[in-house]
């Protein structure tokens, strides 16, 4: 009896905490379809749902539709999951497999690096790149993911290190006693089982990209190379009284993206969060 | 033994323990800690001590950036003074609500898992600009959230336009996003040992005292972890400051990496964002050192005493 109180009094209270968290989020999905007078009603359905919102929103920028800026985003996200994938395997495999000298030194400087603030280095980063000409191009994002040494890079080969380290080693001692060099225990052996792994650095790699709102700011700099968050942020900007329901509705499907990986990834999701170190 | 050696030796593909193969895989990593975050910091130190405009080469001016900054500099003192106050609120309240929500969560009971999902969802969208958006539209005068209060009798107010509410707007936002430390939270209840909980309950201790003897000592590691974490992050903050309010009303949210971003990137006065971000690395440094050195009053190990 009693406990069945506590439990409906436990249900009580995780509802009510689930409606507030996702409230704001639900009222956004309506609100997309608002015009700018029903806008700030609290209710979740607008009274006449304006798919012009959508339209509207997508042409909002001069010269370009938003489909360009999707394009131009996931240009920038492709490069930079597959250099970083390869980048951080090889290192975490390094560092979890091999022997060399000054590993734990590494190590160590790995570890630091997990906790450096962007900051420090960002100024002679971006002088480096503008005196290579790499400002307004992509480079300055796929070179450093290339180098292991991009948003998360540290992080990912942490995570990839810790995975490794859980693999039995049975499987490369059999493979070193038939002959397997490291280079095809790499990738025939420890690649495979680490799927589980890299996944969860891609879908990371993937949204901090996405939100990696201040190297898109300081290095993309011409519309027609712009991302999809500098385009919203174009768009707040350029316009005197704000069309709140288009641009509502054009920030509601940037989120797309995520919210899909989110659900179909839920798992490998709250592993990389329980793991550690995760931003945010 | 002697042909192992030999076979060893005549291919050094298979040489598992060689240096060389060692620093073939480490090396894209290693050429980026040289090149992109050892030399950059280096450079960076550099340019701290000089004048720099990207248009003519650095010139040396010893300390001058650094006593302007500390001594000068009234834009500096407003934002570490908002950042501080971010930091000191945010941490907090994000930490406190992530351990609370976790508790709830950490039962078995129907539904956890759709629960966990909502509870999550707004960290996901994280520091996107969508969400800065949302945020600015629903708190604006005439916005969703004074409707909300509208309709219980509260007056709202410009909460993003009012220099006393901003700041407040911005953190709420954040700790909004309280899903990612509440995972960490769940994931190290999970580990406590029930035998402990059952143990006390036969001497007879109820569930507040459980949670204050039992259940925030041993989850003290993971609060350590979550704390630095947070609060080396939140030492960061920028995107929401930045699209929400832009530092405004009157600086009330002009954060400190806005400020080196309008430095560096807006005036390309590169030597003194530099300083900046020195000066900010050491803020961070001792924020951290503070709480690391309050840590072994409050940190429980396993290893040392207790259970």
């Amino acid at each position: 009896m009693m406990r069945s109180y506590k439990n409906s009094l436990n249900h009580l209270f995780l509802l009510l905490a689930s409606l507030i968290m996702i409230y704001p989020v639900f009222w956004w999905v309506g609100a997309a379809f608002k015009s700018n007078e029903e806008m700030s009603s609290p209710g979740l359905f607008p009274k006449t749902w304006l798919w012009s919102n959508f339209t509207d929103g997508w042409n909002s920028v001069p010269n370009f539709s938003f489909t360009h800026f999707y394009v131009n985003t996931f240009t920038l996200i492709a490069g930079v999951l597959f250099t970083t994938v390869i980048s951080t395997s090889l290192v975490a495999f390094a560092f979890a497999r091999l022997d060399f000298p000054l590993r734990k030194f590494w190590f160590a400087i790995l570890m630091v690096t997990l906790m450096l603030p962007q900051q420090v280095t960002i100024v002679p980063q971006y002088v480096m790149f503008n005196k290579l000409n790499w400002v307004n191009t992509y480079l300055p994002f796929y070179i450093p993911h290339i180098l292991a040494a991009g948003v998360g890079g540290p992080f990912f080969v942490y995570l990839i290190i810790q995975f490794i380290r859980g693999l039995p080693r049975d499987l490369d001692e059999a493979a070193k006693i038939d002959g397997c060099s490291w280079l095809g225990i790499y990738w025939r052996i420890v690649l495979p089982l680490t799927k589980p792994a890299l996944v969860t650095v891609a879908i990371y790699c993937f949204l901090w990209t996405w939100d990696d709102f201040f190297g898109q700011l300081i290095y993309i700099n011409t519309v027609d190379k712009y991302t999809i968050n500098l385009a919203l942020k174009l768009f707040i900007d350029s316009q005197g009284s704000i069309p709140w329901g288009q641009l509502l509705a054009m920030s509601l499907v940037s989120i797309m993206p995520a919210v899909t990986i989110f659900f179909l990834a839920q798992k490998q999701f709250v592993e990389g969060v329980a793991s550690g170190a995760v931003k945010g | 033994m002697a042909t192992v050696t030999k076979k060893k030796r005549s291919n050094f593909w298979k040489r598992w323990d060689s240096p060389l193969a060692g620093y073939l895989f480490l090396s894209p990593w290693l050429i980026g800690f040289l090149l992109l975050t050892l030399w950059p910091m280096m450079m960076s130190l550099y340019y701290s001590f000089t004048d720099y405009s990207l248009l003519k080469a650095p010139e040396w001016t010893g300390l001058a950036n650094y006593n302007k900054i500390l001594f000068k500099d009234s834009l500096f003192r407003t934002s570490l003074g908002v950042t501080l106050l971010f930091v000191v609120v945010s941490v907090p309240l994000k930490l406190v609500t992530a351990l609370l929500v976790a508790m709830l969560l950490n039962r078995d009971i129907k539904g956890m898992s759709f629960y966990r999902t909502m509870i999550y969802f707004p960290s996901l969208i994280g520091t996107s600009i969508a969400v800065a958006i949302l945020w600015k539209n629903i708190f604006s005068k005439d916005g969703f959230i004074n409707q909300l209060l509208g309709l219980v009798g509260i007056e709202g107010r410009a909460w993003l336009t009012d220099p006393n509410t901003a700041l407040g707007t911005l953190i709420l936002l954040v700790v909004w996003q309280f899903g990612s430390s509440m995972i960490i939270f769940l994931a190290g209840l999970k580990q406590l040992p029930r035998d402990l909980y059952e143990a006390s309950s036969v001497d007879g201790a109820g569930k507040v005292r459980q949670f204050f003897t039992i259940t925030l000592p041993m989850l003290s590691p993971i609060i350590l972890f979550n704390l630095v974490l947070q609060t080396i992050n939140s030492f960061q903050m920028f995107t929401q400051a930045f699209v929400i309010t832009k530092g405004g009303p009157i600086q009330s949210t002009y954060v400190y990496v806005m400020y080196l971003y309008e430095r560096g990137f807006a005036r390309f006065d590169m030597g003194y964002a530099s300083a900046l971000a020195w000066v900010l690395l050491v803020i961070i440094g001792i924020a951290t050192a503070i709480i690391f050195s309050t840590s072994r009053f409050w940190v429980h190990y396993e290893t040392e005493g207790g259970k």
